[in-house]
């Protein structure tokens, strides 16, 4: 019995060598298919390097087709700009770490004989489409969510009926709300795309519409093209129903692209509420103002990214401040050497301070060139998100955000301190507030430096949606007048009401009457309503108005 | 008193010596050219580059030798980005200064304001940006592109190469845009696109918030046909415009925007990052893989000292201006106007992407087409350029023009002639 059965150790070691064997197989197999299969798309690859973009297409096409792991990382390197080819077509190299040294495309190996005429291979937007589609399909099953979501939202674009087998798998295993819900709808248009049968197709059209934003209408709408006749009535009154709430949608949309401009435009104005409103000075140099912050705002950002790149992201947080005194210096500047001997004068102001204005503009043309500045937006003001059938972006949120900030702080600061109430007693009675021992020359000079520091401040916001440019405020000059006078003159919740009416009014104009005719129907609507209403919308009463 | 006198006397001598010496210096030994270019106001961002450029073209010429044996002297004036002031500089360079020949304007207003002044006081006007046609003059040399060397081959590309199916045509309210965008839709409904699939839009100068043109577009693009944007927005109004694409999400590879007056130095103010792929469409780039673009490239940086400023399409035509100016004189041996514009006629001149330029009798130039897709560092990726187009003034596909040609040679002479009915002077300017 023993000689015939092994024991439990030999039995043990035998299987260990079996095994040991059969994994030893496996690996040389591998190794060899590896090096094999590496080798089989190296033609694909160096096809990459071919002359036409259609040529490429069929490239990046058959080489996603292979299935190879390599696939992946070579068409991000293409991607990313660091494959060569001759520019006469040829053999593809990897661009190495030190200059003009390359690599093979495949394996990564520093390669020996490398042509002299070697270019970076070109992509246009076919070749770029392509990619992510082949990309999707290789990253759809990538333990990364960010990558899978990329991947889904490929296909969804892509919609091609070859990749249903490996949506499918996907979508079988996939655990995210948000990828299998982009899935499902990848899922969906290319069912209806291919001959599967009725209920399917229904049941996609449902999944489609159920989404109900722009990308669903898009779908449907080109769906509806080659649909079978008896989904069509189905495929309409979806199209119907996400055009009714795509309406709804818009209304509010206008209301908030409303609330926006108006707060962009409260921003440019709230300066001008306190020089002009408040001290009834006619200062046409206020849009430069708002230019000064602005490119006080891009000097910040450089100095920042050039001391502490890491800080680069919260390099508003030091511009606000810093624009603000800079830009209230330069006002208090201006009011003690031109505009203090000029009250009571309104023209000479207003001829003044235009001539100021062309000055700061053409400094800042020597300076800093004619050419825009480049003020980056902060990763967090970068991008948009949905609200429902909203796009709400993330930089015009935070304008929104920080113009009701700076409006409430200054209500404060004109209500609540020694230095409001200073200002507001010497801009109602300048003899009286005189006599009770306050220096009304100063409270001149900070009040229209504070006037100047607040333009600064829209400034900053300005540049993260505007042009950093000499002529930057020149476009907002009239408009703010317009807020200011619109509203009431020396009254801020005259301007905050002023800006917002102005604002959505515009954008409910636009969309109907284009923003040429729009912002002419407002002007209109101005000049007749001041005709009606000579002090704005929220007239100062008492003896103050009539000085 | 006396001493006194005659001090002053000897002095004043003096004086009158120098000048009348300087007079005659400058009248014998240089030949004067102007420069007509904005360098403040609005236009400035635009014009001051071409400014620079000039000047360092004029240095580049006195170190080779200067013109005739003679040096070259630029005299630049500044017309303020203000419409009627650049026909007031002109007259002053032309009657006052005495120059040869002027380079400059830029808006189509600009030219239009100046171009009665050279053709009253028969001067030479090159100008060097890219324009709407639908114009001829004798006196003026149009060696930007015409629609049909930048308009037309670029919506040919997006039907052609990117499949597009769908038009918004988005412009800034002048006459560039209104008249480029009319050629575009009658050339697009000839080539069978209807009429629905077209959609124009005109927006303010210096617009600033494009949050509902941008919904629009993307609305017009969501009909389920491939859609894309033909910009011919001016200037200022592009960074707003990009960066809410950008924050909007949309891409170059949903809807792809082709514009024809981005630059290299307008996307200078701009994160191109999200903006990759998007088109525009131009006779020269930067980028332009030729050793005379190279070489122009390391003049310029060393001339500007900083290696840093761009190139641009519109430094190209005034390069190409200038130097047919100048083989056009050589060939004379004379400065003067009109003998001047009886060798200009058929001059060519190697242009800055390895080709050639072409003065045509029509006084506009031959061009290669090049489109350009944006790259993440704010340069362009050429992505297709044609063989040289002749420029063509009036369009074919306006009704007003069609029927009109221009040519300037003798015994013709004429601006528009018309060969339908066999004569000179038909509609348009």
């Amino acid at each position: 019995m023993r000689g015939v059965k092994p024991t439990e150790q030999e039995e043990l070691m035998y299987r260990a060598i079996q095994t040991f064997l059969v994994a030893l197989c496996l690996l040389v197999s591998c190794l060899a298919t590896g090096l094999r299969a590496q080798e089989d798309i190296r033609p694909l690859v160096d096809a990459l390097g071919a002359t036409s973009f259609p040529q490429k297409i069929e490239a990046v096409k058959a080489l996603a087709a292979s299935g190879n792991p390599k696939v992946a990382d070579i068409l991000q390197n293409l991607t990313d700009g660091k494959l060569y080819a001759p520019k006469t077509g040829g053999a593809v190299y990897l661009e190495g770490a030190a200059d003009g040294a390359y690599l093979d495309a495949l394996t990564g190996a520093p390669a020996n004989e490398v042509p002299g005429n070697l270019a970076k291979i070109r992509l246009n937007n076919g070749l770029r489409g392509a990619i992510g589609a082949a990309l999707s399909q290789l990253t759809l099953l990538s333990p990364d969510r960010a990558a899978r979501l990329t991947a889904s939202q490929d296909l969804l674009k892509d919609a091609n009926p070859d990749n249903l087998a490996l949506l499918n798998s996907a979508l079988a295993q996939e655990k995210d709300a948000e990828v299998k819900a982009t899935m499902e709808a990848a899922r969906a248009v290319i069912l209806l795309k291919t001959d599967a049968s009725a209920e399917d197709k229904k049941a996609a059209i449902d999944m489609i519409a159920a989404r109900g934003n722009r990308d669903a209408l898009t779908i449907l709408t080109a769906a509806m093209d080659n649909a079978p006749d008896d989904l069509k009535p189905a495929i309409e009154k979806n199209i119907a129903s996400i055009k009714t709430s795509l309406a709804a949608w818009d209304v509010a949309q206008n209301i908030w692209y409303g609330l926006s401009l108006g707060s962009v435009l409260l921003l440019a104005a709230i300066g001008l509420a306190i020089t002009f409103g408040v001290m009834g000075i006619i200062n046409m140099a206020h849009g430069e103002m708002v230019m000064l912050g602005a490119y006080t705002t891009y000097v910040v950002q450089q100095t920042v990214a050039s001391v502490a790149p890491g800080m680069t992201d919260y390099s508003l947080a030091f511009a606000v401040p810093a624009a603000f005194l800079f830009t209230g210096l330069v006002g208090v500047g201006i009011e003690r050497s031109v505009i203090r001997w000029l009250y009571g004068r309104p023209l000479e102001t207003l001829l003044a301070t235009w001539g100021i204005s062309l000055i700061l503009q053409q400094a800042i043309r020597t300076i800093f060139g004619p050419t825009n500045r480049q003020v980056d937006n902060p990763s967090w003001m970068s991008g948009a998100f949905e609200v429902g059938g909203l796009a709400i972006t993330y930089n015009r949120m935070w304008i929104i955000v920080f113009s009701l900030g700076v409006f409430v702080a200054l209500l404060l600061l004109l209500k609540r301190s020694k230095f409001g109430l200073q200002m507001r007693a010497v801009t109602q009675n300048r003899r009286m507030a005189s006599s009770m021992g306050i220096r009304t020359p100063w409270v001149d000079a900070l009040t229209f430096g504070l006037g100047s520091g607040i333009a600064g401040m829209a400034g900053v916001a300005l540049s993260q949606i505007d042009n950093v440019s000499p002529n930057l405020g020149q476009n907002y000059i009239i408009d703010s007048f317009m807020v200011v006078v619109f509203g009431g003159v020396g009254n801020l919740w005259g301007t905050l009401v002023g800006a917002l009416t102005l604002g959505i009014a515009n954008k409910f104009l636009e969309p109907y009457a284009g923003a040429v005719l729009g912002k002419i129907l407002i002007l209109i609507f101005i000049i007749l309503f001041i005709q009606r209403r000579p002090r704005g919308l929220f007239a100062l009463k008492g003896r103050a108005v009539e000085q | 008193m006396k001493i006194k006198s005659h001090v002053m006397s000897a002095f004043l001598a003096g004086a009158l010596a120098t000048t009348a010496f300087s007079s005659v210096y400058a009248a014998e030994d240089t030949i004067k050219v102007g420069i007509l270019h904005s360098l403040s106001g609005t236009m400035a961002i635009s014009e001051t580059t071409l400014k620079d450029a000039m000047l360092m073209l004029i240095e580049d010429q006195n170190k080779k030798g200067g013109l005739l044996g003679k040096k070259l002297e630029a005299v630049v004036v500044d017309p303020a980005s203000d419409w009627p002031l650049f026909a007031e500089k002109a007259r002053e360079l032309i009657s006052v200064d005495k120059v040869s020949a002027v380079f400059g304007c830029w808006t189509s207003s600009s030219r239009k304001s100046v171009l009665p002044v050279f053709e009253e006081l028969n001067s030479l006007l090159f100008y060097p940006v890219q324009y709407e046609g639908e114009e001829s003059s004798r006196n003026i040399f149009y060696t930007g592109a015409a629609p049909n060397q930048q308009a037309i081959p670029a919506v040919d590309y997006l039907m052609n190469t990117e499949g597009v199916e769908r038009f918004v045509l988005e412009g800034t309210d002048y006459v560039y845009p209104r008249t480029t965008n009319k050629i575009l839709e009658a050339y697009l409904i000839a080539k069978g696109i209807p009429k629905e699939d077209i959609l124009i839009n005109y927006t303010p100068f210096g617009f600033s918030d494009w949050q509902t043109e941008v919904a629009k577009i993307k609305e017009f693009g969501s009909a389920g046909k491939k859609t894309a944007v033909v910009s011919t927005i001016n200037g200022d109004a592009n960074v707003p415009f990009y960066k809410e694409l950008g924050n909007k999400g949309i891409k170059a590879t949903d809807i792809p925007v082709v514009a024809f007056s981005v630059g290299e130095e307008e996307l200078a103010g701009l994160d191109t990052k999200p903006l990759v792929g998007h088109l525009a469409a131009w006779n020269y780039f930067q980028s332009v893989d030729a050793p005379a673009n190279a070489e122009f490239i390391k003049e310029w940086h060393a001339f500007t000292k900083n290696d840093k400023r761009v190139t641009n399409d519109p430094m190209e035509a005034a390069y190409i201006g200038f130097k047919a100016w100048v083989s056009a004189v050589e060939a004379a041996g004379t400065t003067d106007t009109d003998a001047v514009l009886d060798t200009i006629i058929g001059t060519t001149v190697p242009n800055l992407s390895g080709g050639y330029a072409t003065v045509m009798p029509n006084h506009h130039i031959t061009k290669p087409v090049l489109i350009g897709e944006i790259q993440a560092d704010g340069q362009f990726e050429i992505v297709q350029q044609t063989p040289a187009v002749v420029g063509d003034e009036w369009s074919d596909y306006l009704p007003d023009s069609k029927d009109l040609i221009s040519d300037w040679r003798k015994p013709m002479s004429c601006g528009n002639f018309n060969v339908a009915t066999g004569k000179c002077g038909g509609k348009g300017s």
